[in-house]
């Protein structure tokens, strides 16, 4: 056996990827070769390396199929309901920075906050009959956070794809949706609200707390910490901890 | 894993023939139900506390995450006078949170619609089911949140205020917030300046040079709302002592009858409160009546705001007070508001509760 290594099958997630660990002395190689799905580590022993979406390693995290993963918080939180008990977060790796906002039409120049958003969901759930439709992919994250600080009256629609682009399709009236620069947002006539920050996203490396370790897997785990200068949490939930 | 013991059963009937005995028929209702009510009612949070399914041709269906939507449903579709309903049957919840809990458990419980004596209604059934449970280790909590609602609706301010409070009654950190803004004075700089430029160019205008106008929403409906503010702009904020008294009595606690007497020392500040008081006092009487000691019976006024949501009146839970994890054994309170929403308009008076036999045999087996 062997550690896990689950990292993104594609695009700037995985370059980034690739260039973290290489510059802290672990080359990847295979990317981008033929037998796509797999690849190698050089610079520490006993890691096998996988190549996965970035949207199943949370799930191939909780388990257990892979011990170590590298994805999007984003990704790890909407997808894992109670993800502390699954997975820890080791290290934020400093790219992929991405924030899901709550982002309504340029438009509505009578909308700045959560506080004006729940008030004209009210309004357009007594003139229409219906709730405010937002649209996201981020069902959990989002539905938890207008929850907590109490906006009502709203749906949420599901979107795959391009999410930005369903107000101007007349799909929704609202969005929450990752945004880098705002760029995007802008193009698509709509603003961010002032305090409408779900989360701020960034790449980060990833622990199982459910994959089985054998000794040389804790070997090469410690070998990995040493070598990123990092603290894996997992050595509490060990089973046989003698050193 | 055994699904329901054999002690849960017996328990679970046992509570059923209880309630039975102090009248009422029995009721069962399908286990999957529209979703519509609920939806209405709690709208997307629905989803992270019950199992929605979606059904092609019957629109979005849910696993019963109680009976009191159905029963009372059926009572008011049937045109029914006043009956009182018992029940016995799976209620199915989703269960977030690291403590695992059954996402599906039996309840028993019963259903009082339409009887005018609404004091004497809360007070028996109260008592039925501390009888219910009793012998048991388990602790009565009570509230009442039709008084945290009579004074919203007795405040000195505009009515369009009082409606965002009262929206927000059951969502304790927004209704802090709105009434944070409500009792000052200033404005935010965007608001203001956004209520200087409608005075100079049409909202119309406006709008078209902030941006493309999309979804459903209409300038008339931005219009609408720019007015609003500007009225609520012009409106006198909260008096002091009515912020001062209104947050006095969402943290009222103690026994039944402190309670009760300081809550009486509002009214001069929140005189909407007055009738409601009176409506405890006549209740705290049955509850005597009953035999259940007033004096030593908790109060907490905020009590069944984050968790009961569509309790809008007295609400009472009894709990574990040794084992704080533990769901409450039982719950149960008057549920007006909610018949007029699945009236579409037409209150009646509803008053119900459910017992969980799991949890009661629970304790049992603990002794």
């Amino acid at each position: 056996m062997a550690v896990r290594l689950g990292l993104p099958s594609k695009g700037r997630l995985q370059e980034g990827t690739v260039d973290w660990f290489h510059s802290r002395g672990l080359r990847i190689g295979g990317v981008g070769g033929e037998r796509g799905y797999s690849g190698e580590a050089e610079g520490i022993e006993g890691i096998e390396v996988f190549f996965l979406s970035a949207g199943e390693i949370p799930r191939d995290l909780a388990s257990g199929r892979i011990h170590v993963g590298v994805t999007g918080i984003d990704v790890v939180r909407e997808n894992l309901p109670d993800w502390p008990s699954k997975v820890g977060e080791i290290a934020r790796l400093g790219f992929g920075f991405a924030d899901l906002v709550v982002a309504v039409p340029a438009a509505w120049i009578d909308v700045d906050s959560l506080d004006d958003l729940d008030a004209v969901a009210a309004q357009f759930r007594r003139v229409h009959g219906r709730r405010l439709r937002i649209a996201t992919k981020y069902h959990r994250l989002v539905r938890e956070f207008l929850s907590e600080v109490g906006v009502a009256d709203y749906q949420l629609v599901d979107s795959r794809g391009a999410t930005e682009g369903t107000v101007a399709n007349g799909a929704a009236e609202a969005i929450a949706d990752i945004s880098s620069t705002g760029r995007t947002l802008e193009v698509n006539g709509l603003k961010r609200l002032d305090d409408g920050l779900v989360l701020r996203s960034e790449a980060a490396l990833f622990l199982s707390r459910a994959a089985d370790l054998e000794p040389h897997d804790r070997k090469t785990l410690s070998d990995i910490e040493g070598k990123f200068r990092l603290r894996f949490d997992i050595w509490e939930t060990g089973t046989n901890d003698t050193d | 894993m055994p699904r329901q013991p054999e002690g849960t059963k017996r328990e679970a009937q046992r509570l059923f023939s209880f309630f039975k005995a102090a009248g009422g028929i029995s009721i069962d209702t399908e286990i999957l139900q529209p979703a519509g009510t609920l939806l209405d009612l709690y709208g997307e949070d629905i989803r992270s506390r019950a199992f929605v399914l979606n059904d092609p041709d019957r629109g979005e269906l849910v696993l019963r995450p109680d009976f009191t939507v159905p029963v009372s449903t059926y009572h008011l579709s049937a045109k029914a006078d006043r009956q009182r309903y018992v029940y016995l049957g799976t209620v199915f919840r989703r269960q977030l949170g690291s403590v695992p809990r059954p996402a599906e458990y039996l309840q028993v419980g019963f259903e009082d619609l339409g009887r005018f004596d609404t004091a004497r209604a809360d007070a028996e059934a109260f008592a039925l089911v501390s009888d219910a449970l009793g012998g048991t280790a388990f602790r009565p909590a009570t509230g009442d949140l039709g008084i945290l609602i009579a004074a919203v609706e007795g405040l000195d301010t505009a009515a369009r205020r009082k409606s965002a409070l009262l929206r927000h009654i059951w969502r304790p950190a927004r209704f802090r917030s709105l009434l944070e803004r409500f009792s000052s004075a200033t404005i935010s700089p965007a608001r203001e300046k956004l209520l200087r430029s409608v005075e100079q160019r049409p909202v119309a205008e406006l709008v078209e040079a902030a941006g493309q106008l999309a979804g459903e929403r209409t300038v008339a409906e931005i219009e609408d709302r720019i007015e609003a503010l500007s009225e609520d702009a012009a409106t006198p904020p909260l008096e002091k002592k009515q912020v001062e008294a209104l947050e006095f009595l969402q943290r009222q606690r103690g026994t039944s009858t402190d309670a009760y007497e300081k809550l009486r020392r509002l009214e001069s500040d929140l005189p909407g409160i007055k009738p409601v008081l009176d409506k405890m006092s006549e209740r705290l009487g049955q509850l005597e009546s009953c035999g259940v000691d007033v004096d030593s019976l908790d109060f907490d006024s905020s009590f069944g705001r984050t968790m009961l949501e569509y309790y809008d009146g007295f609400v009472f839970g009894f709990y574990s007070p040794a084992r704080s994890n533990q769901p409450f054994a039982a719950s149960g309170g008057r549920y007006g508001a909610l018949t007029r929403i699945i009236s579409k308009g037409k209150e009646i008076p509803a008053v119900g509760a459910i017992v969980r036999p799991a949890i009661v045999r629970e304790q049992e087996l603990r002794g």
